[in-house]
């Protein structure tokens, strides 16, 4: 029987991972993604799980040690946020590259500067071209789920591709809900073990893990690594219906909020999302038909479910938790390039808002659907959402 | 050689999933000085075979539990040099890759 | 029995040479004389060792896919983590022992390869992080003194003098004027660690000293002088030879640091001077024309006959004191 608690996000994963049991856990405390760690070395203290817990000294040889250990063989995992996910940068690419099915959960946090400890999506878009599969969660109920079905998905020989859960600094990690813990057997069946396809560890047949590789073969590796994404993309609907089917909970690419007929769209990732229902529902009652789409799969890019959810509405406005300087914000680039194969062009504009953890106020995500309403968005411009102008 | 001709046929990963594939390469064609042994001034000792950078000196235990530098593998030898530097009875010579031109 | 040539030439014979031919270092290079006597002195002694490379010339010559040189399990992650990738397969190796999923109950040891940039420079946090945290595992440092592999730039470990790209030598300048970072010291301070210096011109020194490190339950490094021949500018027969004239000119005295109990391993009987070492290297060429470079030369003197005694006064002090 499931049980129901009342605890922080950071607990919900922590215990996720507790459930998934892993082998090896290498960490780096970062606020606001400490509690995880701190979680899950009182569960080794305390010998509820056995995994062997590698306390480095750096995110830079937490993802090094996590590389190590999944190419030896073993479930691997750590956590981190945004300075710490920066210091990780370069092996985060290696890692997706060297095909290990590292699950990291990522608190996300405004990535400096100046240093900054609350949330915002620019971490995870920083590393949005490193090869990794990214889910996205918008309270700890989904952070728990997700973390489950990353580590199942990241696994499948088809995919062998390494999966961040991306969950909100302090808003998620940090608030207190309740949150439904699957029975651990449950859980334990449903993600099985792993079996490594090349593990370091196989004495008997040694191999070479990460060799030098140069312009004649180099390509055709990046070419695979393409495919496991595809195959992410492929395998995610049946991941997510085998989770249903142990949790009850239905997880699809996207998260579709009163769309039916809805006429005035906002897409928005994780924990604003929930302010963003209650702005949709205060508006449908006024009897305008706005809805909501909140991604829980931001790689592989849902760009076909984007478009089938988006092809003739009248409006659609893309709020981003981070900026890309210089060029258009990254969700919104996205769904707007998805939106080329349109059949029906919807108008759209794109809206920054609650950079370094800026509350996000119901009346503030009124004023997209009030824009779009009265005609008035803009592609080519960038507005934001609770700015000092 | 192990040669791929589509993505779909290499392993993932980079990974090169037999060891010692290097042998197929054969770096002896870098050599521009020879190795030659004077079998009846060598010791025996196995220095060269010790020292050699690209293990191109074969060396066995005889049955009679004596060791024997038996000669060298020109497939991989590059021509350093460094065995004819660390034999103590200088047994070995370096001579110009030229001399054995045919 | 510290390992010896026979025991060598059989596991050859018997078992293929664990570190190969088709390598692409060039000739002369003692970089695998390192990897081939580690290699072979681990196997010797019954154990499946397993490999990790930092970035640099050891690593990019001997596994340019799909070619490698390793018959061994191998992994190289980047330039300046390779302890921290050991230690997570370490971590990894103890895990599934532990939970009864290893496929092969062959005894493993972690040996860890690692260039001076990838030691006194880059890596040196993920080192000590490593060595701190107790993993089993062996790491060895073939110092060339420099970033050879990106062509002869200057590192921590770099001599006064040395001609280094990043620190040429000039009109107003004799080059690089710091010392090398004594690296022996900065790991052996962890003291749970067995540190050790070595040298190519001493293969059995060296694979005692390899020999030691495995057997140590815990970190162990050995820091071997592996000349360059290249940058190094000597002939590619010469490596050894020029180690033994370190050796001898207290250049790079060979000895340890068990857990705080200092050995010399080797004591020459006649000491050289300095500037023998030096000028029998071609990349010193440049600074000894230099006018100012005998004063470079003289301090430098000062100082290995200082640190000699001074390794004496310790070998005679930390006598059985084991720390740990
Ligand atoms: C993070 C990072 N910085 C720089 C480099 C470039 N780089 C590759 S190898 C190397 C030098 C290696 O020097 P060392 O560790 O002494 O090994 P050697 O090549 O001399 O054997 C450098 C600077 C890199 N690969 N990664
Ligand atoms: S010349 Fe060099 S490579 Fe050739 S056998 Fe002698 S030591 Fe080995
Ligand atoms: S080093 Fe010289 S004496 Fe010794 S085995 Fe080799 S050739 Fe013979
Ligand atoms: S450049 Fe120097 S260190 Fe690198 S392979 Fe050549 S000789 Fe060895
Ligand atoms: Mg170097």
């Amino acid at each position: 029987m499931p049980t129901k608690l009342a605890i922080t996000g950071a607990a919900a994963v922590a215990h996720a991972m507790r459930q998934i049991n892993p082998d090896v856990v290498a960490a780096y405390p970062i606020t606001p993604q400490t509690p995880i760690v701190e979680y899950f070395a009182q569960f080794v203290a305390d010998g509820v799980v056995d995994t062997v817990m590698v306390p480095v000294e750096s995110e830079h040889s937490a993802m090094s040690a996590v590389v190590g250990s999944a190419a030896a063989g073993a479930r691997t995992m750590t956590a981190t946020a945004a300075n710490g996910l920066a210091l990780m940068f370069e092996i985060v690419y290696i890692a997706a590259s060297m095909r290990l099915p590292i699950v990291m959960p990522i608190v996300n946090r405004a990535l400096s500067g100046p240093i900054n400890i609350h949330g915002d999506h620019s971490d995870a878009y920083a590393v949005r071209d490193a090869g990794w599969i990214q889910l996205m969660s918008e309270n700890s109920q989904e952070a728990y789920d997700l973390t489950i079905i990353a580590t199942k998905l990241a696994e499948r020989e088809e995919v062998l591709t390494p999966a961040m859960v991306n969950l909100d600094g302090f808003i998620t990690s940090h608030g207190v809900e309740g949150v439904e813990i699957l029975d651990d057997e449950v859980v334990k069946d449903f993600v099985g073990q792993w079996e490594p396809k090349y593990p370091l560890l196989d004495v008997d047949n040694p191999i070479t893990h990460g060799p030098l590789d140069l312009f004649d073969y180099y390509f055709e590796h990046h070419r695979q690594q393409q495919e496991g994404l595809k195959n992410a993309y492929k395998a995610l609907p049946e991941v997510f219906a085998e989770y249903e089917k142990i949790s009850g909970r239905k997880y699809d690419f996207l998260d579709l909020y009163k769309m039916e007929d809805a006429e005035y769209v906002m897409v928005v990732m994780n924990s604003a999302a929930s302010t963003a229902k209650y702005v949709v529902d205060e508006l449908r009652e006024k009897g305008i038909k706005a809805g909501l789409i909140k991604p829980w799969v931001f790689t592989p890019f849902p760009k076909k479910e984007f478009l089938e959810a988006l092809d003739g509405r009248k409006a659609v406005v893309v709020l981003d938790r981070a900026m890309s300087f210089g060029k258009e914000a990254p969700l919104y680039s996205l769904v707007k390039s998805a939106l080329y194969e349109a059949k029906e062009r919807p108008m759209i504009g794109s809206y920054v808002y609650g950079l370094g953890g800026r509350d996000v106020t119901p009346a503030m995500l009124h004023i997209p659907f009030e824009e779009a309403m009265k005609g008035e968005l803009d592609p080519n411009e960038e507005r934001y959402l609770g700015l000092k102008e | 050689m192990p040669k791929y001709d589509s993505w779909k046929e290499m392993p993932i990963a980079g990974v090169i999933d037999k060891p010692a594939t290097a042998r197929e390469y054969n770096t002896g064609t870098w050599r521009i000085m020879r190795p030659i042994v004077d079998k009846d001034a060598c010791i025996n000792c196995m220095q060269c075979w010790l020292y050699c950078p690209d293990m191109a000196i074969d060396g066995i235990v005889k049955e009679d539990g004596k060791t024997e530098m038996v000669g060298f593998n020109y497939d991989y030898c590059k021509g350093c040099g460094t065995c004819a530097k660390v034999c103590p009875v200088n047994a070995i010579t370096m001579k110009p890759e030229t001399e054995f031109l045919k | 029995m510290p390992v010896n040539m026979k025991q060598l030439i059989n596991l050859v014979a018997k078992e293929d040479w664990p570190f190969t031919q088709g390598h692409r270092l060039c000739p002369g290079c003692n970089a695998p004389m390192v990897a081939k006597w580690a290699t072979m002195t681990a196997k010797a002694l019954g154990y499946e060792p397993v490999v990790g490379a930092a970035t640099g010339c050891l690593e990019v010559s001997t596994t340019i896919y799909p070619f490698t040189a390793w018959n061994v399990p191998y992994i190289h992650n980047a330039f300046e983590n390779v302890a921290a990738t050991i230690s997570g397969a370490e971590a990894a190796y103890r895990s599934l022992k532990n939970r009864g999923k290893l496929k092969t109950d062959k005894p493993i040891k972690f040996i860890a390869f690692g260039g001076d940039g990838g030691t006194y420079d880059i890596g040196l946090q993920s080192l000590s992080g490593a060595v701190e945290r107790g993993h089993d595992f062996l790491y060895i440092l073939y110092d060339n003194e420099g970033y050879m592999n990106t062509g002869n730039q200057r590192s921590g470990s770099t001599p006064p003098g040395a001609d280094a790209t990043t620190e040429p030598v000039g009109k107003v300048k004799t080059g690089k004027v710091q010392f090398k970072k004594n690296i022996v010291e900065i790991i052996g301070a962890h003291e749970n660690v067995y540190a050790a210096t070595a040298s190519t011109s001493d293969p059995f020194d060296f694979m005692a000293k390899v020999e030691k490190g495995l057997k140590h339950e815990g970190p162990a490094f050995i820091a071997v002088l592996a000349p360059c021949v290249r940058f190094w500018r000597i002939p590619e027969s010469d490596g050894p030879k020029i180690t033994k004239l370190a050796v001898e000119t207290k250049y790079w005295p060979l000895y340890e640091i068990d857990r705080g109990v200092y050995k010399i391993t080797r004591k020459p009987r006649n000491f050289k001077p300095i500037e023998e070492y030096i000028r029998s290297i071609g990349r010193f060429r440049k600074a000894l024309q230099h006018p100012e470079y005998k004063e470079v030369i003289e301090e430098m003197q000062k100082y290995v006959d200082t640190r000699w005694e001074r390794l004496l006064k310790f070998e005679e002090a930390t006598k059985g004191m084991y720390l740990r």
